[in-house]
């Protein structure tokens, strides 16, 4: 049932989409301070109805429910985290944009770093190997691609002349 | 009659691209040049019917055939002509239809101007090529026939999503495909030397092209599609870090990566394994894409199809190439002979280096694109993973590398002088510095980052400059001297700079934009003037307008700088009535390269609309990167050295020289 609730609500956020505007005039909050902490805050939160848009960026029904929602504790007092806090308590993960550091999140996290400081590794051990090992030569090319490398390498000569 | 020539034709293409597929391996295998020579003509008729399918469809849109279900559902008879024939591809069928087009068109292309390549390798390549036009061919065919007829034919179409009625149609898709399939080339290049046993210098030099080729159209169709998301919807945002923006994204970074590991490669001879894994690698993350986007994966604004048999259609196409080619390299790629030494320090490091951030970036962009897919197929969980998680794990990536680019090029080959290259590199240095400086005593608020990463944006373009500076011996030598030496230098030393150059210029508007862009929201009735960044907006008021097919409430405002009138913006609202869907079209002012942008909002009862409007800084800097870059490459591209068969030419402008 959730599942169809939810196709039905975001056939209706497609359709609108371009018709009305993300964040409207009549949501503003008076302090300008509160507002901005308010418009960071929708940026790193997922509008659940939409495809990866956040609630800043998005029109649908529910964005705007969540960003009034978000004003709302705000305005009570809230601090960031416990914004952040309360809404995850009540819809999930699945509202931040940026995963919590967690189990299930770990390899999202860490395979960044890992393939680059593996990938660093691996050529930091290449070169070692490479220079233990004398150079290896390459197959040896028939007469008639000798003939031919040297028709294409003959191409750059006049150019490359200092 | 048209309908089913096309759909005919397209069965043609397809037992074409059977025969391509394995009469030219056969004759590879047996070295029978007559065998081999299928290659080439089975090429060119299979772009010939492809070509001629393709053609149909654009007739039957064109002269709203409305017995074709695709045309029905996607055309309209009061439908401008553009929109007509760009409609053709704004839909799953004609898409795909246009992807195998491509296919063909770069197979008949090789074919008809791979005469220098060796034969065999020229069969080879050519039936890998057939291969993947098969498969795509029988997809069309079976899942997603562009020519079906309806039974009862209705008097009117459905008309065509609105979002897609715009001119950002007819480029982004055509380019997007041009750089996707284009790296198929490359890949069937890739496994034609794993199946040859065998790879050279020369095997490096016909790739490149290529490779250039189809990166070029890449870059552009990423920046046409990116420019067209900022102005069509509405809320001005350029980049998304959606699936599918992702999805381009990914061969974009593969194929870069690719196009200076071929470089290591023609020069050194090394790097071998690596560039045909590469190669590999980017067309399958082409594949990837196609699937991501093709199969309704994901659900956005770019996806339209949603049917899961062509999902798992593509599924087993992606499995059976990707899996397969990389099976090929695991069993091949170690009879491969790396040759071609070269110490840490020195070009092919640092082009190394440029590999190794360019991977990892795309490694961390398909982590962060399929991880929520995955877990929730694995666990059932759901999570999300947006614009935040790629800001903080791609953004910091790209921070090295951009430091890294000013320098490679003026290492030396084999055994480079870092400190030598530091020492040209000063005065680029000395201008970022003080770029930084000014930027910096300049801001008001934002990122303390923000000052550095545009003075590392100078960096990288005083290094290109830098780089030209060094090559041509401007302020060293004589002007003349200087320009005759600028003349001399190889197209793709040009390019270079240019790309390099482009690399900055895209990274000072990104920064400039997002740190400094101002914004205002609010509801406005006629009369209203409001300021933004020094701007005096006054909201005129509000006009109906009909147009071809849609109904518009157009808004005017007037904008002034310090009393002095400089224009009228005119956003709108427009409602089509076929589909009943609206769409808002933003009104830009473009003053030097920053932009005004008004989009509007609900009109309120009392005569009054809600409007966003934005000033942001320097933001046509994030296109005119790409453009810059895809410059750079068309300049490499005009290369002598890289123009495909061109060795005769060659040589008689050596005649030449040498008799002066």
């Amino acid at each position: 049932m959730r599942r169809i609730l939810t196709s039905v609500v975001f056939a209706l956020a497609i359709m609108a989409a371009p018709a009305v505007h993300a964040v409207q005039p009549d949501e503003i909050m008076a302090d300008q301070a509160k507002e901005a902490r308010a418009r960071d805050l929708s940026r790193e939160l997922r509008c659940m109805v939409c495809q990866n848009q956040s609630i800043d960026d998005s029109d649908a029904p529910l964005a705007r429910d969540l960003r009034l929602l978000v004003r709302e504790r705000i305005a009570a007092g809230d601090s960031d985290y416990q914004v952040i806090d309360f809404l995850v308590a009540r819809y999930g993960q699945f509202v931040l944009l940026k995963p919590r550091f967690e189990r299930e999140t770990l390899l999202l996290w860490l395979l960044p770093p890992l393939v680059l400081f593996g990938g660093g590794l691996a050529l930091w051990f290449q070169a070692r190997r490479r220079d233990q090992r004398p150079a290896e030569s390459t197959a040896a090319l028939t007469p008639d691609e000798e003939v031919r490398l040297a028709a294409l390498m003959s191409a750059d000569a006049p150019r490359e002349r200092p | 009659m048209i309908a089913e020539s096309g759909h005919y034709a397209l069965v043609l293409a397809l037992g074409l691209a059977l025969i391509q597929s394995v009469v030219p391996l056969i004759g590879a295998r047996l070295r029978d040049p007559a065998l081999m020579n299928v290659a080439r003509s089975a090429a060119l008729a299979q772009l010939l019917f492809a070509g001629a399918s393709f053609a149909a469809l654009v007739t039957l849109h064109v002269t709203s055939d409305f017995s074709v279900a695709n045309v029905f559902e996607n055309s309209h008879s009061l439908k401008p002509m553009i929109y007509k024939i760009t409609g053709v591809w704004g839909n799953h069928e004609g898409s795909m239809l246009l992807w195998v087009s491509i296919l063909a068109l770069f197979g008949g292309l090789v074919a008809a101007f791979g005469n220098n390549l060796p034969l065999s390798l020229r069969a080879r390549v050519l039936s890998v090529q057939a291969w993947i036009a098969s498969a795509f061919y029988l997809f069309i065919l079976i899942t997603s026939n562009p020519f079906a007829r309806l039974v009862d034919v209705p008097p009117e179409g459905r008309d065509l999503n609105p979002v897609l009625q715009d001119i950002g149609l007819a480029v982004h898709p055509p380019m997007l495909y041009l750089g996707y399939v284009g790296f198929s080339i490359s890949f069937s290049f890739a496994i034609a030397a794993l199946l040859e046993g065998r790879i050279d210098a020369a095997w490096a030099r016909w790739v490149r092209p290529w490779t250039l080729m189809a990166w070029i159209f890449l870059t552009l169709g990423i920046a046409m599609g990116s420019y067209w998301a900022y102005y069509e919807l509405g809320w001005g945002g350029w980049w998304f870090w959606d699936p599918v923006e992702n999805a381009s994204l990914m061969p974009w970074l593969a194929g870069t990566a690719l196009l200076h590991s071929a470089l290591v490669m023609e020069k050194r001879n090394a790097l071998k394994v690596w560039t045909i894994l590469l190669s590999i690698l980017t067309f399958s993350l082409s594949l990837l894409g196609t699937f991501l986007v093709r199969s309704g994966v994901l659900t956005s604004v770019h996806a339209f199809a949603t049917d899961p048999t062509r999902g798992v259609f593509i599924l087993l196409i992606l499995c059976a190439f990707i899996g397969g080619s990389l099976a090929l390299f695991a069993g091949r790629a170690s009879s491969l002979k790396q040759g071609g030494l070269f110490a840490p320090i020195s070009r092919e490091g640092a082009l190394v280096l440029n590999n190794l951030f360019l991977t990892t970036a795309c490694a961390t962009v398909f982590v962060g694109t399929l991880y929520p897919l995955a877990l929730e197929v694995l666990t059932g969980e759901k999570i999300s993973v947006g614009a935040p998680f790629f800001n903080l794990t791609f953004g910091p990536l790209f921070v090295p590398l951009l430091i890294a680019v000013p320098f490679g090029p003026l290492l030396a080959w084999k055994r480079g002088d870092l400190v030598a290259a530091a020492q040209r590199l000063l005065a680029a240095g000395a201008v970022a510095l003080t770029a930084m400086a000014l930027v910096w005593a300049w801001a008001r608020g934002g990122s303390a980052l923000a000052p550095i990463a545009i003075g590392l944006g100078v960096f990288v373009i005083g290094g290109a400059v830098s780089d030209l500076v060094e090559r041509t011996g401007l302020f060293r030598l004589p002007v003349v001297t200087a320009m005759h030496r600028g003349k001399g230098l190889p197209r793709a030393t040009w390019g270079a700079a240019f790309a390099h150059a482009g690399l900055g210029v895209a990274l000072i508007g990104i920064v400039y934009e997002t740190t400094w862009n101002s914004e205002y929201i609010g509801t406005l009735h006629p009369g209203d003037v409001r300021g933004i960044a020094g701007y005096q907006l006054t909201f005129d008021g509000m006009t109906q307008r009909q147009g071809a097919n849609f109904n518009e409430l157009v808004s005017s405002f007037t904008v002034n700088l310090d009393g002095r009138k400089l224009g009228v913006m005119t956003p709108s609202k427009r409602s089509f009535t076929t589909r009943g869907m609206a769409t808002t079209e933003a009104a830009l002012m473009t003053r030097g390269v920053s932009q005004l942008y008004i989009s509007l909002g609900e009109a309120t009862a009392d005569g009054g609309v809600a409007v966003r409007v934005y000033h942001k800084p320097l933001v046509l800097l994030i296109w005119f990167g790409p453009v810059l870059m895809a410059l750079g490459g068309m300049l490499s591209l005009s290369d002598r050295r890289l123009r495909v068969g061109a060795p005769r030419p060659a040589r008689s402008v050596r005649g030449l020289q040498a008799a002066e």
